[in-house]
């Protein structure tokens, strides 16, 4: 067991894990962050995607450990004071999601993207989110809702 | 009547109702923010884990397990061999064997003496956390010998080698439909030997390749036996059924099993299933007195749930000289792979009625054989059987065509059933109720740029540019809202097809509708809420709809074949009518009015001719009350409604795909995709747009990229993420859509089916455009995924001359012997 210290959506946490414990893991099984979900076992689906001192990571692709001393961020802390993030409102708007599972990830993917690019063109919003698997929508509103962010200032 | 979008827009009745709002959905706040309840989200106190040993053979013998090292693994409470449970783990259903002679393998959750796919659960170990079981299950030492596997479908429907010997055959049942022999039409084989003598016959095969369903959220189960109830949360699209099945095939009582699916990350027919898992995690549960967890990985999900699709389509199509089509005959082979599951028997079933398509054919002949192989067993995937069948038709349309160096619309036109021909009782002898080919046709020639992109198409050809442009064409029609239960009790199918609904007024306005229609990603509650708004005249807000717990929502027959609305929402509003009648003699009484003149409009009671009335919410108080009734009338305005569908129905539309193809590198690339749909009435057009999106990639994804591939051990090759090509956001393009309305004029809303249309349709519109670019070069077809390489090689081929593709696809590939020819006797096939 080693002990790790880490900020989770504003709150300190500690906890000793086993060092094989992957950060997704962690977050749903020690934290109970289950907003935070596991699709796939090759890290090809991004379902799990959250921020990791402020860019995207994979957190099936992080162990535990390797987050000691960082700060997190989950879909679940990514709304501030009860207001949803522009991309999580953008999603809903434009309705880039069905089922949800992806949506985790593929919003905080789009922050990400958004952050470094405010104002991506559509093939440029393809390719940021080409790690993001998603099987309901087609991935055309998903798009639509990147745009819609962007427009609104999303990158904030 | 037919509208186009822009007609519908101006025709808006009334900006008041709720249906035809682009209601954002009630859904997406708890799934935007990961307030979600997927199954593995759950813990319980004392909760134990499973992991699953899976054998790495198609075919072999367990000749010795040796648990002894992870019995003694840390925290490994047990492990469970098949032959440890062999007598009370029951067998997997098969609810709809298709002939009464099928022949059904034994199915049970754990292999006992042989396994029959490489991915089959040989041994189960419980542990107190899922590392630790997974650490046990490497620890499981199994001897194995290794038989023979039968993998290839064509091989394996002549008995080569046998997927399971005790059995004597891999041919499960053979079923036929015959115009003929229905009634609904004249003798196939007359019509193409005269077509033959004086005419056009167009012979072609086309292979439906195995496809995985790949929803998202992986399959989990959990089961807690504490308490009076057993109760099981699984992310399955069948609660229900899964119960009833639960209870049938462990003797437990029904009664005492409560199935709950909770958020589930999609389906796509995938989890329209009773799995092993769920069985096993069920056994556990009960022996061990503890709740108990199963989640898969996706590579165990891609290698174990069922798989779709994989077909030989062998198909037969005669013409006049001018095009017009005399008579249709299609062979199938269809792969179940180890098993008959649930329904997997039936899927090409499902396809039999549809294989005629929009199309006026005199005379049709549809025959099946279902083979058994040693591969992971196959089942619904979205559209289940009509993608198979739409495929075959839309591609054979479009040879007619090349054959008669005429436009792919012009064999289609003098083919398909006129507007004013509805209601039209086809061939395969069901009734389409309403539709509009040529104004859907009209639209999605308008939004594509037909004429321009043909005229571009000419340009590229006559200047032999290296990158050519196919257009593909895709007329499509299917059944869906399955379905009316007299039809299915006459396919053999173990049960009916209605759904049910309760609508429950609280004593504050409020309202709760119970749905047994259980939803995993298609907005169940919003759309529900918008039909009840406006049938009940509450606010949108005020509509609570539940759904996906046999201890809420009762009864019901859950989600699939694009039943949920044009069934399962005509049973809201049928619940929701009851209540306005129960509410009307309490309106009458406390307005001292006769019922007569009760009239009701708007969440409003009203006596007729004045001004006096009281509001739904009023009633509503006033029943909870109850101190001023009439007498007789009971406290309650609840009402529950079943509804069983008449019909299918069946929507339609015209589907137009250009691909761009480099004639040197065999790479394709989507240019231009537009469709135009008719889907009846819509309830919320931002809900069908994303049903169509989502469906038109899918359907996409098997004419580009997507196939389960077995090695010739039976290894499925294509185990992960990285190896089956789900397509991502840059593989993908948008889309121009829009819609004409034929409303249904079976049920009260109008609507029809929208979960599998753009899949159903949108298939042969790609591949369409990727042979329509190369069919100058001389090439007929390219065989599903068309990846750059079959691209590639099908040009190449046709180059050389040999033309050794089409020669190929051409060739027949039931012989005399495997009885699936109409000319020999039937009792050599399956029926045997």
């Amino acid at each position: 067991m080693t002990r790790i210290n880490l900020t989770v959506d504003g709150s300190k946490v500690s906890d000793d894990v086993e060092p094989r414990m992957l950060l997704v893991q962690y977050l749903r099984e020690k934290l109970g962050k289950t907003g935070t979900v596991i699709g796939c076992d090759t890290s090809n689906c991004g379902a799990c995607t959250v921020h990791l001192d402020g860019t995207s990571v994979k957190s099936c692709n992080v162990l535990a450990v390797q987050a000691d001393g960082s700060e997190v961020t989950t879909i679940e802390g990514l709304a501030k004071d009860g207001e949803l993030h522009q991309v999580q409102k953008s999603f809903r708007e434009c309705h880039g999601l069905q089922c949800g599972f992806c949506t985790p990830g593929m919003i905080m993917q789009s922050v990400d993207l958004l952050k470094e690019n405010p104002d991506p063109t559509e093939q440029e919003i393809r390719v940021g989110l080409e790690g993001n698997l998603c099987r309901c929508t087609g991935y055309h509103n998903i798009v639509k809702s990147v745009q819609h962010a962007a427009a609104q200032g999303g990158a904030q | 009547m037919t509208l186009t979008e822009d007609e519908m827009t101006q025709a808006q009745p009334d900006a008041t109702l709720e249906i035809g709002k682009d209601r954002r959905r009630k859904e997406d706040q708890r799934l935007i923010t990961g307030r979600t309840r997927w199954t593995d989200n759950l813990t319980l106190p004392g909760m134990l884990h499973l992991a699953m040993v899976r054998s790495p053979f198609a075919h072999a013998t367990i000749t010795n397990i040796d648990k002894s090292a992870a019995e003694a693994s840390p925290n490994v409470v047990r492990v469970i061999t098949g032959t440890d449970v062999a007598d009370e783990q029951g067998g997997l259903p098969n609810a709809w064997p298709i002939t009464p002679d099928q022949v059904t393998p034994n199915h049970p959750p754990i292999a006992v003496d042989r396994v029959v796919f490489a991915g089959e659960i040989v041994a189960v170990i419980v542990a107190r956390s899922a590392a630790e079981a997974r650490d046990a299950a490497e620890l499981v030492d199994i001897d194995y010998d290794e038989l023979p596997a039968a993998l290839d479908l064509k091989e394996a429907a002549e008995d080569k080698v046998l997927a399971h010997p005790d059995l004597g055959t891999n041919k499960s049942a053979f079923w036929r439909f015959d115009s003929e022999e229905a009634g609904t039409g004249g003798n196939v084989d007359e019509a193409i030997a005269k077509a033959r003598a004086d005419g056009i016959v167009i012979e072609r095969e086309y292979r439906q390749q195995r496809l995985i369903p790949a929803f998202m959220e992986p399959r989990s189960t959990v089961v807690d036996p504490t308490g009076e109830q057993i109760t099981m949360w699984s992310s399955t699209q069948i609660p229900h059924i899964l119960k009833f099945l639960l209870a049938a095939v462990t003797g437990v009582s029904e009664s005492k099993i409560r199935v709950i699916a909770p958020d589930v990350g999609g389906g796509f027919g995938g989890k329209l299933q009773t799995t092993p898992e769920e069985f096993i995690t069920f056994l556990v549960a009960r022996q061990v007195g503890k709740p108990v967890k199963y989640t898969e990985t996706r590579s165990e999900s891609l290698m174990a749930a069922h798989h779709g699709r994989d077909q030989w389509q062998k198909l037969t199509l005669a013409a006049e000289k001018d095009g017009t089509v005399t008579g249709f005959k299609v062979e199938l082979l269809a792969d179940l792979g180890s098993h008959v599951s649930l329904v997997g028997g039936g899927v090409p079933v499902l396809g039999a009625f549809m294989f005629n398509a929009i199309y006026k054919f005199p005379a049709y002949q549809f025959n099946c054989q279902t083979v058994l192989t040693n591969k992971t067993w196959t089942d619904a995937y979205r559209g289940a059987g009509r993608p198979e069948a739409t495929y075959a038709i839309e591609r054979i349309m479009d040879e007619l065509a090349a054959e008669l160096g005429v436009d792919p619309f012009e064999v289609r036109e003098k083919n398909w059933i006129k507007h004013e021909e509805f209601p039209f009782t086809t061939v395969a002898g069901l009734e389409y109720d309403s539709g509009n080919y040529e104004a859907a046709t009209a639209r999605a020639k308008e939004l594509f740029g037909y004429d321009e992109l043909r005229a571009e198409q000419r340009r590229r050809r006559d200047s032999g540019d290296q990158v050519q442009l196919g257009i593909g064409v895709s007329t499509f029609t299917e059944m869906c809202g399955l379905a009316p239960s007299r039809v299915l009790g006459s396919l053999d199918y173990g049960a009916g097809g209605w759904e049910h609904a309760s609508v429950r007024m609280l004593p504050t306005g409020k309202v709760e509708v119970l749905t047994g229609a259980s939803a995993h990603g298609q907005g169940h509650e919003t759309a529900f809420s918008q039909i009840v708004a406006d049938r009940l005249g509450v606010a949108f807000e005020d509509v609570e709809v539940l759904h996906g717990d046999t201890m809420v929502s009762h009864k019901g027959l859950d989600t699939y074949g694009s039943r949920s609305l044009v069934v399962g929402g005509e049973a809201i509003v049928k619940a929701a009518d009851k209540v306005i009648e129960k509410a009307k003699p309490i309106a009458a009484h406390l307005l001292e009015a006769s019922v007569d003149d009760i009239e009701f409009n708007s969440g409003r009671f009203s006596v007729k001719g004045t001004d006096q009335g009281l509001a739904m919410a009023e009633i509503a108080l006033a029943t909870f009350a109850a101190h001023n009734l009439p007498d007789g009338v009971e406290p309650s305005l609840d009402s529950d409604a079943t509804f069983d569908p008449v019909n299918f129905n069946y929507p339609h539309g015209t589907h137009l795909c250009a691909m761009e193809v480099d004639t040197e590198t065999g790479e394709v690339t989507m240019r231009k995709y537009a469709a135009c749909d008719d889907i009846g009435n819509i309830i919320n057009p931002l809900i069908v747009s994303g049903q169509l999106h989502g469906g038109l990639v899918q359907g996409i994804a098997q004419a580009l990229w997507e196939e389960a591939v077995y090695d010739d051990s039976g290894t499925l090759v294509t185990g992960s993420f990285v190896d089956y090509l789900l397509p991502t956001a840059a593989d993908t393009i948008s889309f121009d859509l829009d819609h004409t309305t034929s409303p249904a004029t079976t049920n009260t809303l109008g609507t029809k089916g929208v979960g599998e249309a753009g899949t159903i349709a949108s298939t042969p519109a790609v591949v369409n455009a990727v042979v329509d670019a190369v069919r100058h070069l001389g090439v007929q077809d390219v065989r599903m995924p068309c990846t750059p390489e079959r691209v590639w090689k099908a040009i190449n081929d046709a180059r050389g001359g040999a033309q050794a593709e089409t020669v190929g696809a051409a060739a027949p590939h039931f012989d005399e012997s495997t009885g699936m020819d109409g000319t020999v006797d039937r009792t050599s096939g399956g029926n045997a």
